[in-house]
């Protein structure tokens, strides 16, 4: 990825400024409808928006929908609302995060600097376990949690997320502590520092930024998933996405719309959250995990 | 290099040495076990369960291609593959013609840049659940944007293609691509800011118009944005389905069925595990075929680093 911030060198005319910025704003309006749509209908009474304009402002604002949405709303059997499930994604996504990115901190140290024989071959293969398609793993995994009795258990789910999630942990240290010298970490082994040692004293101190890019990463696309949450978590352990497409797709009773939008919202917020508050390291992500150096 | 360098004055330090050899794959091998076993050897077990007569549980005997004859006969599979083909290449070709203009016209000295390029990018932060949540309704004529412009007095305004078996597809294009566009724009981005400005420049002088500055040089220059867009842009098409299940649930009838959701359906809910674990199986070699070429690629490269 390319350092340099400096904007292109072409010039252009007055005319075709005007254009560029009309065609920027009307994308950047194109982005926000959706979720603008959202949160505007998200505090409105239903009648007003089956009655209504959805672009309109609610004429008698009401928080109802989103106590609705988080506490009293009917998802599966109880109406609990999403806070269970939303305590699920939490209690998911925690450990799952830690110990993949625990783990991809040690394999791209030993992949960088303990190189071994065949080392090239154990990140070929790493490397494509990030792109397969779930579905080549479904069934096995099915029967395998359930010989294990961790079917439709949070740490069935925690043991799934962490297991598809090293690939992509391991490729972020990889890459950057490629970059690392290693005429540094020799020296500390001829001074006498182990394996762990200079793991941690060394290593793991500059670790900082690609932690992070690494922890919103994983953090990301584990809130988001939903192939695995419906596939292995059963009732009891369902996860945020799950919940929000069960009661969006629920076909008993009126369709409040009102309560899905402040629901979509409750499920896009840790992750919206993160975006604007780390935006930055969150493209670096999504750049490392596409065009790699 | 290893830790075999270190002098070994005692037994006891030789004893560390060889341990602090072994260390290294030591602490790697959890997670190359965890690999074998939950990527490739799941593989090579669906693999497997596609050549047997596997229905409600996995069973073992071996039926041959029989799945895969079943499946290419199966209206509903042709159904999938010609929406995939559909579904993907609208969503590569609409996604880097929308990327591509806007990276090059954010990149013109654009005073709001970084708010713009927030803005453009946060979709990709969001749940496929939650998009479809909200282009579903935004996409009901009845409450939606069509809704929207009749009470704004555009009465014979018509877009139900959510609602219409030719069209509904596109639906799957429109809420694709508002995903995942501002992902690649960030890509062109990142790849015209590599772009030296003294190369510019030069043409500039040479009197080179600003259109064919972009057709002949910049847009040349930036093939490895473009490849690395196409392949993930086509992977991320193949495993569509949480998208799908969110906006349309495959319908209606079976206009939006993509190979992800024929899967699933067929394996849990239609009990034909044998049929599903070949459709599997068939969607690993489309993303396999985008993929190798490129992690291979990536690898020749890094040897030279």
């Amino acid at each position: 990825m390319s350092v340099a911030t400096q904007s292109t060198a072409v010039r252009t005319g007055r005319a075709g400024r005007a254009l560029i910025v009309t065609v920027l704003i009307f994308f950047a309006l194109f982005y926000l409808l959706p979720l603008g749509v959202m949160v505007i209908n998200s505090l409105k009474p239903l009648p007003e928006i089956t009655g209504g304009n959805m672009m309109a402002l609610p004429q008698e604002p009401t928080l109802e929908p989103w106590r609705s949405a988080w506490s009293t709303a009917q998802i599966g059997v109880q109406a609990t609302g999403l806070k269970p499930y939303f305590l699920n994604s939490i209690l998911m996504v925690v450990p799952a995060v830690a110990i993949s990115t625990m783990l991809g901190a040690l394999n791209g140290y030993v992949l960088t600097k303990w190189r071994f024989p065949g080392h090239r071959w154990v990140f070929g293969l790493l490397l494509f376990s990030c792109f397969i398609p779930f579905q080549i793993v479904l069934i096995p995994m099915a029967r395998l949690l359930g010989l294990m009795g961790l079917a439709g258990s949070l740490p069935g789910l925690i043991l799934v997320h962490v297991v598809y999630g090293i690939g992509f942990s391991t490729l972020y240290f990889r890459n950057y502590y490629a970059a690392f010298p290693t005429e540094l970490v020799r020296a500390a082994m001829i001074d006498g520092a182990g394996f762990f040692r200079i793991f941690w004293r060394i290593m793991l101190p500059v670790s900082g930024p690609i932690a992070v890019v690494c922890i919103i990463w994983q953090f990301t696309n584990i809130w988001n998933d939903f192939l695995f949450g419906v596939s292995f978590a059963g009732l009891d352990a369902m996860p945020m996405t799950v919940a929000l497409n069960n009661l969006v797709q629920s076909s008993t009773g009126v369709r409040e719309y009102n309560v899905h939008f402040a629901a979509a919202i409750l499920a896009a917020l840790p992750t919206l959250i993160v975006y604007i508050v780390a935006g930055r390291y969150f493209v670096r992500g999504l750049m490392a995990g596409s065009v790699k150096g | 290099m290893s830790a075999e360098a270190m002098p070994a004055a005692t037994s006891r330090a030789d004893l560390r040495g060889r341990l602090q050899d072994w260390l290294p794959r030591l602490v790697l091998s959890p997670s190359v076990a965890a690999m074998l076993v939950f990527v490739y050897g799941f593989i090579a077990y669906t693999i497997y369960l596609s050549f047997t007569g596997s229905k409600m549980l996995p069973s073992y005997d071996w039926v041959g291609f029989d799945n895969y004859r079943r499946l290419f006969g199966l209206s509903a599979w042709t159904t999938a593959l010609v929406n995939l083909g559909i579904f993907a290449s609208l969503y590569i070709l609409i996604s880097v013609a929308i990327g591509l203009m806007l990276a090059i016209f954010l990149d013109q000295k654009i005073r709001a840049e970084g708010g713009l390029r927030a803005i453009y990018l946060y979709p990709m932060a969001l749940s496929f659940i939650v998009t479809g949540t909200a282009w579903k309704w935004l996409l009901d004529p009845g409450i939606g944007i069509e809704n929207t412009m009749h009470l704004w007095g555009w009465e014979s305004f018509r877009f139900d293609w959510i609602k219409d078996r030719d069209m509904a597809i596109y639906t799957l294009v429109i809420a694709a691509v508002w995903q995942s566009s501002g992902f690649v724009m960030a890509m062109f981005l990142a790849g015209l800011r590599g772009i030296d400005n003294e190369i510019l420049k030069a043409a500039q002088i040479d009197g080179a118009s600003n259109l064919s500055l972009y057709r002949r040089i910049v847009i040349p220059m930036l093939r490895p944005a473009f490849l690395s867009a196409f392949v993930i842009l086509a992977h991320l098409a193949i495993k569509s389905y949480d998208l799908v299940i969110a906006l349309t649930g495959g319908g209606p009838g079976r206009a939006t069925e993509l190979p992800a959701t024929f899967m699933y359906s067929y394996t849990f809910t239609r009990n034909q595990m044998g049929v599903g674990a070949a459709s599997a199986v068939i969607m690993l070699m489309g993303v396999a075929s985008v993929i190798v070429p490129y992690i291979y690629a990536e690898m020749r490269q890094g040897d030279d680093r």
